[in-house]
This record gives C-alpha cells, sequence and structure tokens, in this order.
C-alpha cells in the first residue's frame, strides 16, 4: 500500500493534477452556467425540431390549435350568442386572439413540464447534469413557439388597423413575467408528478378551471359587471397572475382607452398579490424541485 | 479517486403508491419497504492513470457504484472524491433520438457529455473521421445498424474532456477492425494519464486492459486486484470451478518449472482425435514434464464448454488413485477415460496438476490447451446425452 501510494503521489506530480474534490449527488442546478445554458438550449431546440418531424405543414401545426379554439370562439359568443352586441368590445377579435395565444404558451410551458422528467428518464438515469435542465427547456421550447405565433398575432392587429405605438414595448414586461410564473409552476409540477402521477389529470383539470377563470373569452371590463357577495368579479380576478397579464396586454398592444392592470384590479396596491403570488408559486417550486432534485433519479 | 465506505440502499415499496387516490383511500397503511443494500460499504482507491475495471453478475451494484462515483444516485453513507475532471455520462450515445439524423445527433451527444456547442461543432469532423461514416451523416439514426451507431457513439464519447472516464459495457458491439481502432483509442487514453473505471462483462477487455479488477456480488467486493485473477474468479462464479486454481504468475511454488507439454482427446484406439462420435469412449489425455521433484501429484482434467460451462471435472485424487513420485525432467502421460455422452458440440480440456496436499495451487494448469468437436445424431437439447433406459408402468 505505501508503494501504491508512493506512486500515486509521483502521478500527482508528474500531470500538476487539481486537488481531489467530493463527489456530490445530483442536484437541481450547479454544474456551471455555461453547462447549464447549453444543456437547456439544446434540449429545447431539439424538442422544437422532433415535435413537427415528418409533417408536411410543420410548424403552422402549433398555430393550427389555437387559431382554430379562437375561430370556434369568435363564432360560438359572438354570431351565435352575441356575446358582444350590447358591450361592443372594442377589438374583441384581436384580444381573443392574443389572450388565447398567451394562454397556449402557459398550458404547453407547463402541461409539458409535467411528465418532463419521466419522459427524459434515459438520460437523467446516465449522465450527472443540473436537472433544473429538464422543465426549463420545456418551458424554453414553448417560448420558441410563443415568439412565431406573437408574429402572427401581430400581423393580425396590424391588419386590423391598429398601428404600432411605444406601449408595445411593455410586451417586454410581461412576457418575463408569463414565463417567470410558468417555470415556477412546472418545477413544482414536474418534481410532483414523479411521486405522484395523477399530476398530469389533476392539471389537465386546473388549467381548463383557469383557462375559463381568466379574462380570455371575456374581458375584465365584463367582468367588473357581475358580482359575489358584493365584490365585483372583476376584482377576485387580482388572484390571477395570468388575468392580470391579459388584462394589461390588452391596454397596450390594443385600445389605450381600455383600462390598465392598475385601473380594473384597483390600484398598485392590488397589483402585490399577483405579483407576490408569482414569486410564492416560482420560490415554492424551486425549494420543492431543489428538494427533490437528488432523488430523481432514482424515484422514476 | 478515493471511494471511501460508500453505502446505497434502494427502498423499495412493497404496494407502490403513486397516486393520490391511493393515498387518500389508505392514509392509514404503511407502506412498507424492501431494502436493496445494492452497494455494502466499499472502499476502494483508484490511482491516477489506471485502468480499473468492475465485474460482477447482473445486480451485483457494478453499475450503482459507477453511478455514485459518476454523481448520478446520492450515496447514503461514506464519501467518494476525486481528482481531476470527471466524465459525466456512463454509458455512451446517451440522448441519441433515432428521428434525428447523425449530425444532429453527434452535436446533442457531445452537448449531453459535457461540450459547448461551439466545441462540438468543432470536433464535429473528427469525430465523423473516427467513425469512418462520412456517407451517413445525413441518414436519420433510425435506419442505422447497432454497429454503426456504437461506433458513433464511442467517436464522439472520445472527444470528451474528463480526466476520469466512467464506462458501463463499453465494447458490447463493433466489428473487429473497429474494435482495434478502439483499443488503440483505450492505450491512447492510458498514455495520456486518465484515469478509466470500467464495469464489464466482457472479461476479456478487461484482462486485457485493467490494471486492477474488481469483483462484486450482492453489492459487496468479492476479490480486488490482479485482473486476470479477478477474471478467473467471476468465471467460475458463473459456470463452476476449475479443478486447480491456477499458479499465480509471481508464486514462486514448490516444484517450479513444471509443465503441462501437451493435451489431446484420444479415441478408443488410442489415436489422437480432434472429433469424435458420440458413442465412442473418449479419454482426455495431457502430457506433464516435471520440473522438480514432487511427490505423488495430483492430476486433474477439466472438461468446459466454449461458454465457459464447466461439464466435467475429474481428479486423481477423487478416485484414490495413488499416484507415483517423480522427479525433476521426468515426463508422464495422464489419460482420462470417459464414456461420450456429450451432446454435440465443441469442448475445451484444461489439464492441471498440482503437488498433494498444498490444496488448490496447481504446479501447472493450461487453460481450454485443446478441444474436441462431437457429432452424433442425436441432440436431445441438454448438455449431456446418457443411455436412458426408459419404462413406463401403469399402476
Amino acid at each position: 500500500m505505501a508503494v501504491e501510494l508512493a506512486g500515486e503521489a509521483v502521478e500527482l506530480e508528474q500531470h500538476a493534477l487539481h486537488a481531489p474534490h467530493r463527489v456530490y449527488g445530483p442536484s437541481a442546478l450547479g454544474g456551471g452556467l455555461q453547462r447549464f445554458w447549453s444543456l437547456t438550449f439544446m434540449l429545447a431546440k431539439t424538442e422544437f425540431k422532433l415535435r413537427f418531424f415528418g409533417s408536411v405543414l410543420g410548424y403552422l401545426w402549433t398555430l393550427v390549435r389555437p387559431l382554430l379554439l379562437f375561430g370556434v370562439t369568435l363564432f360560438v359568443f359572438t354570431d351565435i350568442l352575441e356575446v358582444n352586441k350590447g358591450t361592443h368590445e372594442p377589438h374583441y377579435a384581436e384580444y381573443l386572439l392574443q389572450s388565447i395565444i398567451l394562454f397556449t404558451y402557459f398550458q404547453e410551458a407547463t402541461g409539458g413540464a409535467v411528465p418532463s422528467l419521466v419522459a427524459r428518464e434515459n438520460i437523467l438515469r446516465r449522465v450527472r447534469f443540473p436537472r433544473l435542465v429538464i422543465p426549463l427547456s420545456v418551458a424554453l421550447n414553448s417560448l420558441f413557439n410563443l415568439g412565431l405565433n406573437l408574429v402572427v398575432v401581430f400581423i393580425f392587429i396590424l391588419a386590423s388597423g391598429i398601428s404600432p405605438q411605444l406601449s408595445w414595448l411593455e410586451l417586454l414586461l410581461f412576457i418575463p413575467w408569463l414565463v417567470v410564473l410558468s417555470v415556477g409552476t412546472g418545477m413544482l409540477l414536474s418534481a410532483l408528478y414523479v411521486r405522484f402521477r395523477d399530476m398530469q389529470p389533476i392539471w389537465e383539470v386546473s388549467l381548463q378551471l383557469l383557462y375559463y377563470g381568466s379574462p380570455i373569452i371575456y374581458t375584465v371590463t365584463s367582468a367588473a359587471k357581475h358580482h359575489f357577495f358584493g365584490i365585483s368579479f372583476a376584482k377576485l380576478l387580482v388572484a390571477n397572475p395570468f388575468a392580470v397579464i391579459v388584462t394589461q396586454a390588452r391596454k397596450a398592444l390594443l385600445e389605450p382607452s381600455a383600462p390598465s392592470a392598475v385601473q380594473a384590479f384597483g390600484g398598485y396596491a392590488h397589483l402585490a398579490i399577483p405579483l407576490g403570488l408569482t414569486a410564492a408559486i416560482f420560490i415554492l417550486g424551486l425549494w420543492y424541485f431543489n428538494h427533490e432534485a437528488p432523488l430523481i433519479s432514482e424515484k422514476l | 479517486m478515493i471511494v471511501d465506505h460508500v453505502s446505497k440502499t434502494f427502498r423499495i415499496p412493497h404496494q407502490q403508491y403513486s397516486t393520490l387516490k391511493e393515498r387518500a383511500l389508505h392514509p392509514l397503511r404503511r407502506t412498507t419497504f424492501d431494502q436493496l443494500r445494492a452497494v455494502q460499504d466499499i472502499s476502494i482507491e483508484i490511482a491516477q492513470g489506471e485502468f480499473f475495471g468492475i465485474v460482477g453478475r447482473n445486480g451485483s451494484g457494478k453499475s450503482t457504484l459507477l453511478k455514485c462515483i459518476a454523481g448520478i444516485y446520492n450515496v447514503d453513507r461514506g464519501r467518494i472524491l476525486v481528482a481531476g475532471r470527471l466524465s459525466p455520462f456512463i454509458e455512451l450515445g446517451v440522448g441519441f433520438n433515432p428521428d434525428l439524423n447523425a449530425r444532429d445527433n453527434v452535436i446533442i451527444n457531445a452537448i449531453i457529455l459535457g461540450l459547448t456547442q461551439k466545441e462540438a461543432m468543432a470536433r464535429f469532423e473528427r469525430v465523423v473521421d473516427f467513425a469512418e461514416l462520412h456517407d451517413f451523416m445525413d441518414l436519420r439514426l433510425k435506419n442505422y445498424s447497432s454497429g454503426m451507431m456504437v461506433r458513433l457513439a464511442f467517436a464522439t464519447a472520445i472527444q470528451v474532456d474528463a480526466d476520469v472516464l466512467l464506462i458501463d459495457e463499453v465494447l458490447a458491439v463493433g466489428d473487429a477492425a473497429f474494435q482495434q481502432k478502439c483499443f488503440e483509442q483505450f492505450f491512447r487514453l492510458k498514455r495520456e494519464g486518465k484515469t478509466i473505471v470500467f464495469v464489464s462483462h466482457d472479461m476479456h477487455s478487461v484482462e486485457r486492459f485493467c490494471d486492477r479488477a474488481m469483483l462484486m456480488e450482492h453489492g459487496k467486493v468479492i476479490q480486488l486486484g490482479d485482473p486476470r485473477a479477478v477474471g478467473r474468479a467471476y468465471h467460475e462464479m458463473n459456470f463452476g470451478q476449475l479443478a486447480h486454481e491456477a499458479p499465480a504468475l509471481d508464486d514462486a511454488a514448490p516444484g517450479e518449472g513444471t509443465r503441462i507439454v501437451d493435451a489431446w482427446f484420444e479415441n478408443e484406439a488410442g489415436e489422437r482425435v480432434s472429433a469424435a462420435s458420440q458413442e465412442e469412449r473418449l479419454a482426455l489425455c495431457f502430457e506433464v514434464l516435471f520440473g522438480a521433484d514432487v511427490e505423488q501429484p495430483v492430476f486433474a482434467a477439466t472438461l468446459r464448454t466454449e461458454l465457459g460451462h464447466t461439464i466435467i471435472v475429474a481428479r486423481s485424487d477423487q478416485h484414490d488413485m495413488q499416484t507415483e513420485s517423480y522427479s525433476s525432467g521426468e515426463r508422464a502421460i495422464a489419460r482420462f477415460a470417459i464414456p461420450n455422452w456429450l451432446t454435440p458440440s465443441r469442448y475445451l480440456l484444461t489439464p492441471s496438476i498440482a503437488s498433494a496436499g498444498t490444496g488448490e495451487k496447481a504446479l501447472a494448469l493450461v487453460e481450454d490447451m485443446a478441444s474436441i468437436v462431437v457429432h452424433g445424431s442425436s441432440v436431445s437439447g441438454g448438455i449431456l446425452e446418457p443411455p436412458v433406459d426408459l419404462t413406463v408402468e401403469r399402476i
């Protein structure tokens, strides 16, 4: 043994190696920012490429679902039910489309994150890398889609006669907000799914509720006309960060005269609720994911 | 690299409650667990530049240990220290996607292995050169043969920048020429002072490359040291023992210089044969040249199949035979005649000789020294085809 150790010492000297460091188990983060980003981007890109592999229309298929939903909703609500007849919301169609596209992002990013860890089992069990890469790559892949879909939204907006405004730059504020919300939810759900496989149906149902619980088909203006126990429905929506985002997007992109999020939800103080909720979801998601990360590869 | 008293236990629930509904229905039922102690208190030190092989049967904990070293599993107890950069992967071709072409897959794989996008692009040509797959780069991976896939995976993996490489089951496929290329790469890595720890079933590659090897069973170290000795122990664990343990190379045993000069098979007429039919009696023969005075040595013959399954172990001391004593320079021929009940196949004879009373250490042993092909019409599917007297009685 003494001889062996001496040999080792000589070897170490020859190659002037680094000091021994301890190997820890897998974690959520760690391994260097460069590697973290390379992996996230590469996984997102691959997923994007594969999604429409072999299809003729390719990317256009991502558009079909939101556009179809948009078309059907518009037809049913304005032509059959004539909901817009009394209120005459200006730019209702554009609002509907833009909200559906934003919701589609949230739906894809969170819904895709749920089974993401389990689906990537082959990598998780064979390579050491920061586990957080996986739900993040799902959110990034959905962000690629959102970017392309927004191009369509803007074409639609311009075609309806709205001219470009400086307030469009507000997108740079609420898209990141939406991303933080989606990533926080995605981290939480993906880690939960490893333990509880019924997170998938639960989340599908929740998304459905959220769809109708957000001013997508209706606007915050019409929601203000309904009251529950004396509180207007619009005021209740403040608890839904997504509602705040689409409401502000409406004012910024479509209709400068529409109520801003601040006006619609009762002052700046009230905005602390959705912002705080987003932060809470993000922190909870990050904490839980980080807590579970060392064990994910064993529990799959 | 130091592995210090590392243990890893998996808890396997008896009943898997993975849905909330089941939890809600049985809130009080405590889930019971089986403890699978995959790795139990293992300590090893591996020097820089060493090639270290880990062998063992399926489920012996060798892959779990490798995953602990790689940082894919958390260890329950103990710690692992590594000097230098550790490769993050333990298998080749991780992340390969059959629907993408080879070009994309190489880049993806390289990034997973720890390169940046830029580095992956820059080294792409080298990967293609090594894999010799220039003409197939735009082909989708699902149209690749398994051999081509392995070539691509190996070519990518050797581009990784790491001082310590961990590899699980490396040279499973690939044609002979490519295997030779892989071996050359291994020797290059060895010259460069890289440390490689690899897990394998293939004893040939372990014996060829490893400086040391370790045999694992039930999460424990059974043997650690010379790869040849470990290889033999592994073989015996799988296929039954040889008559004698082979003499250690560095052991100066008494009777040194004793050699087995020849081994062959004889038919009933006493002719040397390389093929025999099932009906004839067969003799396993070998000739020994004594290099020292040996008193009443034990002659033994082990017959194995090509897979290494031990079929027959015959020893002179088993049959209460008193052998004579021999002095240096004398020769002796041992013949073990058996009825040939072997099923048609090829068999290998391992002759050995040991001094009396020394136990298992052989004076001389040559593995698989002679071979015989048994032919015949009777193929029952069993290893032996003994004559059968069949009666069926109604009772």
